[in-house]
């Protein structure tokens, strides 16, 4: 497996972890205001789903278009860019949310739609788009779309448990995001640069 | 297999069914949250959440409703030494409305509001433990922290808020932090009560004193297998206070098999925890994981 190929599957899995990471946190965010009731989850949860849906249709529809490990790591920047109100301006719009919505139902579901839909969607187009980056013809897409499930599954896992587990013990809420952020940031420039060109052929990744 | 090998065997099968075996079932109610169970033994009817429960929610004596049989609603009321006036209350968590039912035969005209997340508890509480609401009393299915948040933005503010929404089982994180905290505390009228009722150890032990003291400067610590925490606006009364106050409630607690003399050798304000600990936010709040984690040695 040659770098670029490596690249790819590791923002597809970061992308992976980064989600689910995400997804419980917010409920810890969200807690506050909306509490812990099995709605709260309902609404991130639904709302994880529909961004995630409407992610990978997106990341489908984009990958046919002169694909590139480039522009697969400029989407990892985008998703980092647009949690950017998730990480710094999440308690006023939560405090503007509560006020509006009296259902905190609803308000779960609305603040999780302000603070989560762009970033999730985004997210949601790595994988397709991966997935055609590392595919080189017919015969082999189903077992390159494997894999990528694969890691980026494994990636939610490793998401899931290391935040709840330790990361939540360690360090604060923000704190937690900050340095997923840095990490996305981080992976995204690696990406860029290791992309070279503008456009790439997709058997190059 | 050795005849005391056996024995434990027996042991430990017949303590994994007792609660069948001795234990009547009355009802079992699911909900969203828990089971809640029903079911009477040596002449008590209790209330528990699933059949793995160790623990019991509220228990009332079948001979005696009126009377309170557990240390955790007694110690709670220890509040009414603090403030044996409260014109109206707020109570977060219902359990069987023990604490209900008692403020309202204490005080007839007494406003209370209670908050329960779980309509399983309430609908459970009104028909087996006795808990009829009075015409001033309000049920709320709701969240303890949404509720808070929005008595707040209503500017209404109590005499005595209780705060018993934790059990041995589960901490619900986010009415654990000093954001909660100073939202409790500013839904207190002036001279107002707080009393809260945990099950914390190890390191939550530690967390929830820092983070109280924090917010609320000192207070009493009365601690049985449980504690309740008792704090007043304005100034935490001294011994002497918190004795006359008894002195005017004896009576009244009383009636409700609350010793004066047991209760008031709980209150004491000797707490204490290490120096770094951390407080509970709404940024940094793992209390279940915290919870009977041992605290860390100093070096």
């Amino acid at each position: 497996m040659n770098m670029k190929s490596m690249l790819v599957y590791l923002v597809a899995g970061w992308s992976g972890y980064y989600v689910m990471a995400v997804e419980l946190l917010g409920g810890r965010a969200l807690s506050p205001f909306f509490g812990t009731g099995i709605y709260v989850w309902g609404a991130i949860i639904a709302l994880f789903m529909l961004a995630l849906s409407i992610g990978y249709l997106i990341g489908g529809q984009f990958s046919t278009h002169q694909p590139s490990l480039r522009k697969l790591s400029l989407l990892l920047g985008l998703a980092t860019l647009t949690s950017l109100p998730c990480a710094t301006f999440s308690t006023p719009i939560l405090e503007k949310v509560f006020e509006m919505v009296p259902d905190p139902r609803y308000g779960a579901l609305l603040a999780s739609f302000l603070l989560f839909f762009l970033p999730i969607t985004i997210s949601g187009t790595i994988s397709p788009y991966a997935i055609r980056l590392l595919t080189h013809g017919l015969g082999d897409s189903g077992q390159v779309a494997g894999k990528v499930f694969f890691i980026s599954t494994f990636g939610s896992t490793a998401g899931t448990l290391l935040t709840s587990f330790y990361l939540v013990l360690l360090f604060e809420l923000n704190q937690i995001i900050h340095g997923m952020l840095a990490i996305s940031f981080a992976i995204a420039v690696i990406g860029v640069i290791a992309g070279g060109q503008k456009s790439e052929p997709s058997h190059g990744a | 297999m050795a005849p005391r090998a056996w024995f434990l065997l027996v042991l430990i099968l017949t303590g994994l069914t007792a609660h069948p075996a001795r234990a009547k079932v009355i009802v079992e109610e699911k909900s969203l949250y828990r089971n809640v169970l029903v079911y009477e033994e040596n002449g008590l009817r209790c209330m528990k959440f699933g059949k793995h429960d160790n623990g019991r929610q509220a228990c009332i004596a079948l001979d005696n409703p009126e009377a309170i049989v557990f240390n955790s609603p007694k110690m709670q009321l220890g509040a009414l030494y603090l403030n044996p006036s409260p014109r109206n209350a707020l109570i977060i968590g219902l359990g069987g409305g023990i604490v209900t039912v008692a403020l309202q035969k204490m005080y007839p005209d007494i406003q209370i509001d209670n908050v329960e997340i779980d309509p399983a508890v309430v609908r459970v509480s009104q028909q087996f433990f006795n808990f009829t609401p009075s015409k001033n009393t309000h049920i709320y299915t709701d969240d303890g922290r949404v509720f808070v948040k929005q008595a707040l933005k209503r500017t209404l503010r109590y005499d005595i808020i209780f705060l018993d929404a934790f059990d041995h089982l589960s901490v619900p994180e986010h009415m654990t932090t000093r954001e909660y905290l100073l939202e409790l505390k500013e839904l207190l009228a002036p001279g107002g009560v707080m009393a809260a009722n945990t099950f914390s150890s190890g390191q939550l032990h530690a967390a929830e004193s820092a983070t109280y003291a924090d917010v609320f400067g000192p207070y009493y610590n009365l601690q049985v297998h449980n504690r309740v925490i008792l704090t007043r606006l304005g100034g935490l009364p001294g011994m002497d206070e918190v004795r006359r106050n008894a002195g005017r409630m004896k009576e009244r607690l009383e009636q409700l098999s609350i010793d004066t003399n047991w209760l008031l050798s709980l209150f004491s304000t000797e707490v204490a925890w290490p120096e770094r600990t951390r407080l509970l936010t709404d940024q940094y709040s793992p209390s279940n994981l915290l919870n009977g984690r041992p605290l860390e040695r100093t070096p």
